[in-house]
């Protein structure tokens, strides 16, 4: 039962992003094209709002529902995975017009093909994990 | 209420509603960040005996994993009981490039004419889904997270590492559609 809740959270997040059209493959052609603020909009809003808040959880010290500090883990300090990865996920990430959370919002909306789009990205993450070690990073 | 909620919602609610996701999973003492959850399924299934990467302790990650079924769930909420009876508001010349890709706009979330089984098994339709898919997988494990990790979560954090992972992102998304787009249509 400790899980309902991240179900919960997680049904959200699926309509959030249907309504936002964050799922949208026609949003994310407009916005590599940057025919159109939406999704900037929404980016840009949910990331300054998100400083913002991040921010004042600091401050303030804020507590989890275990009464732990809210810590916010630093990113490791590389650039070459950051660079090389982000751009062979963002070349995915047009193709589809999904990233990895909307894949699975789609799924749920009827979209039977994105099965085939899940079993190829657990391939692709399989087989970073087997050339890792091989990999700049 | 619900009249209220199948209209499409403006871009500045939509970032505040992501924006409190990310806050509720804080407030549970996780994090947002999406794609984990694909390492996460093949460490279930078995893959941690043959490469190392997938060798950890999988069942810490379950709650992440019952966000990704409630995703699903929010998915199939919003395409039966949500869904907005007008069309995609996609602007003119988004239509019109399409357009001469012979991708014809439809009005729906996505184009159905590329997101069924019978495109699926040409050409293009496997290069678009099953590359996508695997250059998707790759990409995140190998950049350490997607749009939720670093984009929403790591750029909130003003996280140096994550501007370079969302700079990458575009990278890749302006080659796709400025480079490939045109050689594939």
């Amino acid at each position: 039962m400790k899980f309902i809740k991240y179900i919960i959270t997680g049904i959200l997040f699926g309509i959030i992003m249907s309504k936002s059209e964050a799922i949208s493959w026609y949003r994310i052609q407009e916005m590599f094209r940057f025919q159109s603020f939406h999704m900037f909009g929404i980016i840009g809003t949910a990331v300054l709002s998100g400083i913002f808040f991040t921010w004042l959880i600091k401050v303030l010290k804020g507590k989890d529902l275990h009464g732990e500090e809210i810590r916010f883990p630093a990113k490791d300090r590389f650039w070459k995975r950051y660079l090389f990865g982000g751009v062979i996920f963002g070349l995915g990430w047009a193709l589809t017009g999904a990233c990895p959370g909307p894949i699975f919002v789609l799924l749920g909306q009827g979209y039977a093909v994105m099965l085939v789009v899940i079993i190829s990205s657990l391939l692709g993450t399989y087989t970073y994990g087997v050339f890792k070690s091989k990999l700049p990073h | 209420m619900i009249e209220f909620l199948k209209q499409p919602w403006p871009w500045y609610i939509s970032g505040l509603a992501i924006t409190a996701i990310m806050l509720i999973l804080v407030y549970f003492g996780k994090s947002f960040g999406f794609s984990s959850n694909l390492r996460t399924i093949c460490a279930m299934a078995g893959a941690g005996k043959r490469v190392s990467f997938f060798n950890f302790d999988w069942k810490s990650q379950r709650w992440n994993l019952m966000f990704l079924v409630g995703a699903i769930i929010g998915g199939f909420i919003s395409s039966h009981w949500l869904q907005s009876d007008v069309p995609l508001a996609l602007s003119k010349s988004t239509i019109l490039d399409l357009q001469k890709m012979n991708i014809h706009f439809d009005g729906h979330i996505v184009p159905d004419q590329l997101f069924n089984w019978h495109f699926l098994t040409t050409a293009k339709g496997l290069f678009i889904f099953l590359g996508g898919g695997f250059l998707i997988g790759f990409g995140t494990r190998y950049a350490g997270g997607c749009t939720s990790g670093h984009a929403i979560s790591g750029l909130s954090n003003l996280q140096l590492p994550s501007l370079i992972a969302v700079v990458g992102f575009f990278i890749g998304g302006l080659i796709t559609t400025h480079l490939i787009f045109p050689l594939l249509f």
